[in-house]
C-alpha cells in the first residue's frame, strides 16, 4: 500500500468510519450454528459477516502423556483450506495457520477450559483425547476470533460416543458433555496508524501496523495474549487494546 | 438371503435426499454445495488464474486442477488424518476426468482452473457428490462449458442393483457388495467417471450404468435448478 | 421450420438446448450440435432476429484491445511495469507507452510505484494473452487517494449504463468521483458516507442487472439512501 491510499484510509478513520460503514469498535453480524455434522462429536459454524469458519471435536482413547498421567489430551489444528482463500494453497499447515491453532489452543488451555483430570479413564494407560479441527469454509478476515468462537461452540455441543472400556462405539453418543468451565473469548484488536478497530476485513488486515490477540475469560481476565504485525506496541496502546478486547469479548460471549 | 428392502426404506432406484445451492463461498469465483443423505461436499473454483511453476503452464491450453478432501472430523469414527493421501490423489485425478470433457479453456492458455472439494461430513459417495458440486460450481464461475455432469454411485448389494449406494450398503454384511461410482454426461449420456469395487457380471454393468443414467438426470435438473435460482427475481 | 426452446431474457445452463432447426444461428455463447443450437456456459439469452446468443453471468474478465481498464503495479522490470488486471493474465507497461518521455537510466518508481493503481489503456493482446497497456491517451492517469472495489466484469456495461447514464446517475447522487474500468475494477473518492452508498449501489446493479426496470430500481435506491430527489434530466 502506497502513502496515499494509507492516508486516504486514515481520513476516513479519523471520521470515525471505515471502508465498509462500520464504527471502528465494530464487528460484523455474527452467527453461530451447533451441530452441523452427524459423525463429528461435536460441531460448530461461526460466521462473523462474509468469514465462515467450521469447527468439529473427534474424541478418541489414547495412552495419556508420561508427565500428566492421569490428565487427558488436547490438540488443536487448523487446516486454511484453498478453497476458502485464492491465496491458501494446498499442502501442511503453514505459519499462518499454525500460529492461529497455538493461540486457540492457549486460549482454552491456560483457562482451563476442560477439566482434564475426568477425561481420565484409566491413570497412566488410558484417557480421553480431544482432537479439533478447524477449516475456514471462507476467509474474510479475522480468523482467530473466528476460530476461537468456532472451538469453543463445537466443545459446548460435543457429547461422548459410548465406550465399553475397550472399543469406542461411535455410532452411539451418549448424553455426557466434555466437563467444561471456564470459557475463553477471543478478540483481536488491529493498530493502523493511532487508531483501533476490532474484527478486520483482509483489505484491512493488509494494512495493519500490529495487531494484538486478546483472550479473555468471562471476569475480564486475560488468558491468553499474541502480538502480531510488524511494528511494536507502546505499553500506554498495549493497556488500551486490552481494554478494548475485554470490552468486546462481552458481546461475543453473548453466543456462548 | 436376498436384499430384499433397502435399510433406510429407500426405493432401489431412489437417491437419498438431496440438497444442491451455488454460490455459498464469496471469495471464489464460483462455489457450490452439494449434500446427498447425510454426504456433504463443498466445492470452490478459482481462476482462470496464473500458474505456477512455469513448466506446468500448457501455452496451448488452460489447464484443470482438481483437490479433493475430508475434512479430518468428516467420518464416523476416528479422525482422519489430515493431507492428501493415495486415496485423495487418485480421486481428485478422476474427478479431472470426469470434468474434462464437459469444459472448454481453449480461450485460456497458459493458465489454471482450481477446483477445490472439500467433505466435512462423509457417508458414502463422496466422490460423486464432489463432481456434482464441482460441476455446479464451474457453471457458477462461468467458466465455458459444453455440458453439465452429474454423478452417482450404483451398488450391487447382495443380489440387487440400487442407486446411491449409503455407508451401511457399502459395509452390508450378509452378502456381497460392488461400489460402482458413475458420472453421466448430462446432453450425450457419456460416461466420465468409471470405477468399480468387488465383482459384477457384464450384465449387470450395463443395467448399472442404465440406473445411472436415469439417476444423474434427476440430478442434472436439481444442479441446474441451482444454478438458476441464484439468478432468481427477489420480491422486494 | 425452425422452433426457439427457450424464451429471451432467460438463464440458461452450460449444455442447455436453446433452438432447434437451419433458421436461426448461433453466436457468443452457444454452439451447434446438428439441427441444436446449445449454450456454451452460464448465461442469459438473447434473440436477436436469427441470431442467439448468452450474455455471460459470471468469469473474471478478458483482456480485449482497445479496453480501458483499471490495473494495479505489482512489479517493476528494466524497462517498465507488471500490472495486475483482474485477469488470468498480467500486462506489462513499457517505458515508451508512458506518458512522458523516460530517459534510460531513471527511477521507474518515481512514476509509478508497486500497489499504485492507474487508468490504462489495452492496445495489444496476443495469442498466448500477453497483454500491452499504454498511458498515451485522454484520461489515462494514476489515480491518487480514493477506495478501489471489484466489481463483475460481465456486469460493467450495467454499472456504466447506456452512453454512461447509470454511472452519471450514481455520481450526481452521491458527489463522488467514479472511474469504471472495463475489468471490473472501480475507483471512488468522496464523502465517507457517499462512498458507501456507491458501494452498495454497485453491488445491487451486479446482483440484479438481469432483471428489467434496473434503472428506475437503482434510483429509488439512491433517493433513499442519499435522503434527495434525482433529477433524471440533469444526469447527462
Amino acid at each position: 500500500m502506497n502513502r496515499e491510499q494509507k492516508d486516504y484510509i486514515l481520513n476516513f478513520l479519523e471520521q470515525g468510519v471505515r471502508f465498509d460503514g462500520r464504527k471502528l469498535e465494530e464487528y460484523r453480524p455474527i452467527k453461530v450454528e451447533r451441530g452441523f455434522s452427524e459423525n463429528a462429536e461435536g460441531s460448530a459454524k461461526v460466521t462473523i459477516g462474509n468469514t465462515e469458519v467450521l469447527a468439529g471435536v473427534k474424541l478418541s482413547v489414547d495412552e495419556p502423556y508420561p508427565d500428566t498421567p492421569d490428565g487427558g489430551t488436547m490438540m488443536i489444528n487448523v487446516e486454511l483450506l484453498p478453497l476458502s482463500n485464492p491465496n491458501f494453497e494446498p499442502g501442511p499447515p503453514g505459519i499462518q495457520a499454525i500460529e492461529i491453532a497455538r493461540v486457540v489452543d492457549r486460549g482454552i488451555r491456560e483457562s482451563e477450559s476442560i477439566d482434564t483430570k475426568k477425561l481420565c479413564i484409566k491413570k497412566g494407560e488410558k484417557v480421553w483425547s480431544i482432537l479439533v479441527d478447524i477449516c475456514p469454509i471462507n476467509d474474510d478476515g479475522n480468523l482467530f476470533d473466528a476460530s476461537t468462537l468456532a472451538v469453543v461452540a463445537a466443545l459446548q455441543n460435543t457429547k461422548f460416543p459410548s465406550y465399553n472400556g475397550n472399543i469406542v462405539d461411535y455410532k452411539k453418543k451418549t448424553k455426557e458433555s466434555l466437563p467444561l468451565r471456564k470459557l475463553p473469548v477471543s478478540c483481536t484488536v488491529i493498530k493502523i496508524d493511532n487508531y483501533f478497530i476490532v474484527d478486520p476485513t483482509p483489505e484491512e488486515e493488509k494494512k495493519i501496523d500490529s495487531r494484538l490477540t486478546v483472550e479473555v475469560e468471562e471476569d475480564g481476565t486475560l488468558c491468553a495474549l499474541q502480538k502480531g504485525g510488524d511494528k511494536p506496541l507502546t505499553a500506554e496502546d498495549i493497556d488500551k487494546m486490552v481494554g478494548i478486547g475485554i470490552e468486546k469479548s462481552k458481546e461475543l460471549r453473548k453466543f456462548l | 438371503m436376498s436384499y430384499t428392502k433397502r435399510n433406510d426404506g429407500r426405493k432401489f432406484d431412489e437417491t437419498r435426499p438431496i440438497e444442491a445451492k451455488v454460490g455459498v463461498i464469496k471469495n471464489a469465483d464460483g462455489s457450490a454445495y452439494f449434500k446427498i443423505g447425510k454426504t456433504v461436499a463443498y466445492a470452490a473454483v478459482y481462476g482462470p488464474r496464473g500458474i505456477h511453476p512455469k513448466f506446468l503452464q500448457n501455452p496451448k491450453n488452460g489447464k484443470l486442477r482438481c483437490f479433493y478432501n475430508m475434512m479430518p472430523f468428516s467420518s464416523m469414527g476416528e479422525r482422519v488424518r489430515p493431507g492428501a493421501n493415495r486415496r485423495a490423489k487418485e480421486i481428485a485425478m478422476v474427478t479431472e476426468k470426469a470434468l474434462l470433457p464437459i469444459i472448454d479453456l481453449i480461450e485460456f492458455p497458459n493458465s489454471v482452473v482450481d477446483v477445490f472439494i472439500e467433505l466435512p461430513q462423509t457417508d458414502a459417495g463422496t466422490r460423486c457428490a464432489g463432481i456434482c458440486a464441482a460441476s455446479m460450481a464451474l457453471a457458477d464461475a462461468g467458466i465455458p462449458m459444453k455440458d453439465m455432469v452429474a454423478s452417482v454411485s450404483i451398488g450391487r448389494v447382495d443380489d440387487k442393483l440400487v442407486v446411491d449406494l449409503d455407508y451401511s450398503e457399502e459395509s452390508y454384511e450378509d452378502g456381497t457388495v460392488a461400489d460402482i461410482p458413475i458420472a453421466v454426461i448430462s446432453r450425450t449420456g457419456e460416461i466420465s467417471l468409471l470405477q468399480m469395487d468387488g465383482k459384477l457380471s457384464r450384465e449387470d454393468l450395463k443395467k448399472a450404468i442404465e440406473m445411472a443414467k436415469q439417476a444423474c438426470s434427476k440430478i442434472d435438473k436439481i444442479q441446474r435448478d441451482a444454478l438458476k435460482k441464484k439468478y432468481e427475481v427477489k420480491n422486494e | 421450420m425452425g422452433k426457439l426452446l427457450v424464451e429471451n431474457k432467460t438463464i440458461v445452463t452450460p449444455g442447455e438446448e436453446l433452438a432447434e432447426g437451419m433458421d436461426f444461428l448461433p453466436a457468443e455463447g452457444t454452439f451447434r450440435d446438428k439441427d441444436k443450437i446449445i449454450a456454451s456456459g452460464l448465461g442469459l439469452v438473447n434473440i436477436n432476429g436469427r441470431l442467439i446468443k448468452t450474455i455471460s453471468m459470471a468469469g473474471r474478465y478478458i483482456p480485449k484491445r482497445g479496453d480501458t481498464i483499471i490495473a494495479k503495479v505489482t512489479d517493476i522490470l528494466m524497462s517498465g511495469w507488471i500490472l495486475d488486471i483482474a485477469s488470468a493474465y498480467s500486462a506489462v507497461l513499457s517505458v515508451k507507452e508512458a506518458k512522458d518521455f523516460i530517459r534510460r537510466d531513471a527511477d521507474l518508481t518515481k512514476y509509478y510505484d508497486i500497489d499504485d493503481y492507474i487508468i490504462t489503456n489495452i492496445i495489444r493482446v496476443t495469442s498466448q494473452r500477453l497483454v500491452d497497456v499504454s498511458m498515451k491517451g485522454p484520461g489515462l492517469r494514476k489515480l491518487i487517494g480514493g477506495r478501489i472495489i471489484k466489481a463483475n466484469s460481465n456486469k460493467v456495461p450495467r454499472i456504466i449504463g447506456k452512453g454512461g447514464s447509470m454511472v452519471s446517475m450514481i455520481k450526481q447522487a452521491t458527489e463522488c468521483s467514479i472511474t469504471v474500468g472495463q475489468n471490473g475494477i472501480v475507483w471512488i473518492s468522496g464523502s465517507p458516507e457517499k462512498e458507501i452508498i456507491v458501494v452498495k449501489t454497485i453491488k445491487k446493479i451486479e446482483q440484479e442487472a438481469h432483471i428489467s426496470g434496473l434503472t428506475d430500481r437503482i434510483k429509488t435506491f439512491l433517493e433513499k439512501e442519499t435522503n434527495k430527489k434525482i433529477n433524471i434530466e440533469k444526469v447527462e
